[in-house]
């Protein structure tokens, strides 16, 4: 019933679209770091492997480019480099191996030998475990000798593989790194990209609810592609709404005419019969046909002005209403009717205009019935005192009291009394609709203030005031 | 691979009396000497003592080094060590640089450390998977050129000298390097004639790996081994005998001297003997300790390691053992000094073949006969 309703979230959340498209992206992050990760690795262990490679078969041809054939047998002179090379870049261990014709020449006569194939004289590649580590060894076949049979020797290089290890555990650590660094930048891009992705929806929620309550009208907000049929669907939404109240609020103003109008003719009827009716009995029938078609037409009239009232105070109309003219015309058309009860309404204004934003319509509406209690529940030839003044010990507030001398609560509970078609036990023969009081509270409280229900003191009789918010 | 189980009976301290029982093969590897040094901490038993220790027990616990170093350099150094760690006996054994390699290499004899002078043979060890690994703060401090693979660690840096004695030398300028030393030679034949010794690479392994260093740094060497042949230079097996000849006057110089034992003798009683360092390089060989695979006191070995690599921090111990310690500033001020390199460029000179061809160059340079 409050206009203030959509402060609070109805909806429950269910999921996050942030948060989903923030976890794909730091998927997708983290799949492309592994990624990275595994095929740098890969790379950096094939360069080292290469990279040994290289050298051992330097080495091993350097030593190959050493051997001679002297007096009908070959002979090796170790050149320093070829060993020396492969002490430059680390500590590994070193063996080599050369046989000639099937028999070892020198070197440790136990490393194993691939049998490179003549056809294809290109370095043979392996890798083995020998003594007692991994290692990585070259064997190059190379023919020695002049004449026709030259002596096919093979001349073998191995290394363990422990600089190559470390040049990969060297690299795989930075490539842990990098990979890891692009992980953390891409959580925050992430972050930041699933932010700006939904900023149009908070730019789009923001220009709905900075609205004012009647604003129907379709939302302009330039919205990206994805949310236009989302705004679509919202503006259509919102057009069969206005729609929708406009037809309530036509539908009671129609009806009210349509029920008071042939009220207001049968009452008239009804009197001009009376008047010429003689038979006392006659006259009391027809007293009583009146007074049920007074209250008829006010309980009638108490249920449209109530529908009115709870149709218009989801979208109060904050229009500027000068609040004492408003009172001074509302008891001036008020008078008559107290007038033939012999009742004064007596006004007490303030000099300087009082101001408030709000809806006219139910200002009057929530006026006209606490006037009309009063009225009701006062005995004949009383006062009633309508005072608007500034609430006391609260700024920024005005108290619209109306004060009767009338019979009071006697000291019942009031609180009930605001309850829809709740009537007090003081009412004795008066009739009513226990609406009155009920739209003078949602008015005062569409206003973002309350009804104060209260006996007059001094004096007998209650005193029914509206408390608003000022201007 | 068999274990020798050793029993060693000494007659002297410095003799070559040791049998060696073993309970496998009978081919064992041949000590010189060996020594006993209790735990100073240990119940009361037998003062330090030579040969076997008495109680095969204390044996046992005792921190096994086969050693190229003589007692003399050593001592100290075993001393001092026990003086920090009092609950470690020694057992100390000196073989030779080729008995110590066949002892580990060949024969996988069980000791806790072996400390050799020969840096091919120890790299050889290492490279065949004979030794160890250990790091600590103070292997970790020696420099890259101390070190190698964590397994073979530098303690000494001893550079080859020329010695000559000042006698022989009266009236001609001093060389000071190969160039000056080879016109020298030739332009004095008659000098230096039978009076110049150097090591007999045949049978020396620390005269061959300095022949093979420098050969690798200087076209000079062949031409200097020319020259020393035509001179009849005489060959030796050991720096000592090389620095009395120098001393007594028989020979006027002696060529790839070990500078450390020089210096230390020069130091004792032999006045009119000069030490030269050539100014075109001085090869600095490095003593090396290695922690083989077959350790059983690994925990002492890594302290006596670590007591090896510091020794520069004992000044006076250092003095004492006449071992100059591993200092990175004292070849950084002499760029001449070039330690010879750890690594598998060592292992070249040991191939058979390579080993051959290189003492057919120096025999038919050197041996004229
Ligand atoms: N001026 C008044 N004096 C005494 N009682 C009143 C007055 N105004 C309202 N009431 C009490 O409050 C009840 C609720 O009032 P209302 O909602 O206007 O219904 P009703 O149609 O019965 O007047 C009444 O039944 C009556 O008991």
């Amino acid at each position: 019933m409050s206009g203030r309703r959509n402060e609070t979230s109805a909806t429950t959340a269910r999921g996050s679209i942030r948060r989903q498209l923030f976890v794909q992206l730091l998927a997708v992050a983290a799949i492309l770091s592994l990624a990275f990760f595994l095929i740098v690795r890969e790379v950096a262990g094939r360069v080292a492997e290469a990279t040994q490679d290289d050298i051992l078969a330097a080495s091993a041809t350097s030593i190959a480019d050493s051997l001679r054939f002297e007096g009908g047998e070959v002979t090796l002179d170790l050149p320093y480099s070829a060993l020396s090379m492969l002490g430059t870049i680390n500590e590994d261990r070193v063996f080599y191996r050369i046989v000639a014709d099937g028999r070892t020449l020198t070197g440790y006569d136990d490393l194993p030998q691939a049998r490179p194939s003549a056809t294809a004289p290109r370095p043979q590649f392996a890798t083995f475990d020998y003594r007692g580590d991994r290692v990585r060894a070259v064997t190059l076949l190379r023919p020695v000798g002049s004449g026709s049979t030259p002596v096919q020797v093979a001349v073998s290089v191995a290394q363990t593989r422990l600089g190559m290890a470390a040049i990969s555990a060297r690299i795989t650590s930075i490539a842990t790194a990098i990979g890891v660094g692009f992980f953390v930048v891409a959580t925050a891009l992430s972050l930041l990209a699933a932010r700006s992705a939904l900023s149009p929806l908070a730019r789009m929620t923001l220009s709905v609810t900075r609205r004012g309550p009647a604003d129907l009208r379709p939302l302009r907000t330039a919205a990206p592609r994805e949310l236009v049929p989302f705004v679509d669907a919202l503006n259509g939404f919102m057009a069969r709404l206005r729609t929708a109240l406009g037809q309530s609020e036509d539908f009671i103003t129609e009806a009210a005419h349509r029920v008071r109008t042939p009220l207001a003719t049968l009452r008239a009827q009804a009197e001009v019969t009376y008047r010429k009716l003689e038979r006392p009995e006659h006259r009391q029938a027809l007293r009583e046909m009146i007074r049920a078609i007074d209250e008829s037409a006010r309980s009638a009239g108490q249920m449209l002005d109530h529908a009115m009232v709870t149709l218009r105070t989801d979208s109060v109309a904050h229009e500027t209403v000068r609040l004492d003219e408003l009172v001074r015309e509302t008891c001036d058309r008020f008078a008559p009717t107290a007038g033939l009860k012999d009742i004064e309404i007596v006004t007490e204004l303030p000099p300087a205009p009082v101001v408030l934003a709000g809806d006219r319509i139910l200002l009057q509406n929530a006026l006209h019935n606490v006037l009309d209690n009063a009225v009701k529940y006062s005995p004949a030839d009383s006062t009633i005192t309508v005072r608007l003044s500034a609430e006391p010990g609260a700024p920024r507030r005005v108290r619209l009291s109306v004060a009767d001398q009338g019979r009071g609560f006697d000291g019942r509970d009031l609180k009930q009394l605001t309850r829809r078609f709740s009537r007090g036990s003081n009412v004795g023969d008066i009739v009513g609709s226990g609406l009155g009081l009920t739209i003078a509270d949602e008015v005062a409280r569409a206003h973002g203030g309350h009804l104060d229900i209260s006996e007059n003191s001094p004096g007998a009789g209650a005193c029914i005031a509206l408390v608003l918010p000022s201007a | 691979m068999h274990r020798a189980c050793l029993a060693i009976c000494l007659n002297a301290v410095l003799a070559v009396a040791c049998v060696l029982a073993g309970t496998g093969a009978g081919a064992a590897f041949e000590a010189e000497a060996r020594k006993f040094y209790p735990a100073p901490n240990a119940p009361p038993g037998a003062p330090a003592q030579t040969g076997a220790p008495a109680a095969p027990d204390a044996a046992g616990r005792a921190l096994r080094i086969i050693s190229t170093a003589d007692l003399d350099a050593f001592e100290p150094i075993i001393l001092g060590f026990q003086a920090e760690n009092p609950d470690i006996a020694v057992d100390y054994t000196i073989a030779s640089t080729s008995q110590l390699m066949r002892a580990i290499h060949d024969e996988g004899a069980v000791f806790d450390l072996a400390i050799s002078s020969a840096m091919d043979l120890q790299t050889k060890l290492a490279n065949d998977g004979f030794a160890q690994a250990y790091r600590s703060g103070a292997t970790d401090a020696l420099p890259q050129w101390a070190r190698w693979r964590n397994q073979v660690f530098a303690f000494t840096q001893e550079p080859a000298v020329l010695i000559l004695s000042e006698s022989a030398f009266a009236g001609i300028a001093i060389p000071r390097n190969r160039e000056e030393l080879i016109a020298l030679l030739r332009d004095n034949p008659a000098r230096f004639r039978g009076r110049i010794g150097t090591y007999d690479v045949r049978v020396s392994g620390f005269g061959y790996l300095m022949a093979t260093q420098d050969s690798r740094n200087a076209e000079a060497y062949w031409r200097l081994m020319e020259v020393m042949g035509r001179l009849e230079a005489r060959l030796y097996c050991c720096s000592g005998d090389m620095i009395r000849d120098v001393a007594d006057g028989r020979l006027a110089l002696a060529y790839n001297v070990l500078g450390s034992y020089a210096s230390a003798r020069i130091a004792e009683n032999a006045p009119g003997v000069r030490i030269v360092q050539l100014n075109d390089f001085v090869n600095v060989m490095l003593r090396t300790v290695t922690i083989p695979a077959g350790a059983r006191h690994v925990d002492s070995a890594h302290k006596m390691v670590d007591f090896l690599v510091t020794l520069g921090q004992r000044p006076e111990l250092a003095a004492r053992s006449g071992l100059p310690p591993i200092d990175d500033r004292v070849l950084r001020a002499n760029n001449a000094m070039r330690p010879i390199r750890l690594g598998p460029g060592l292992l070249v000179y040991l191939d058979s073949q390579k080993r051959r061809n290189f003492l057919r160059s120096w025999t038919s340079s050197l041996v004229q006969e």
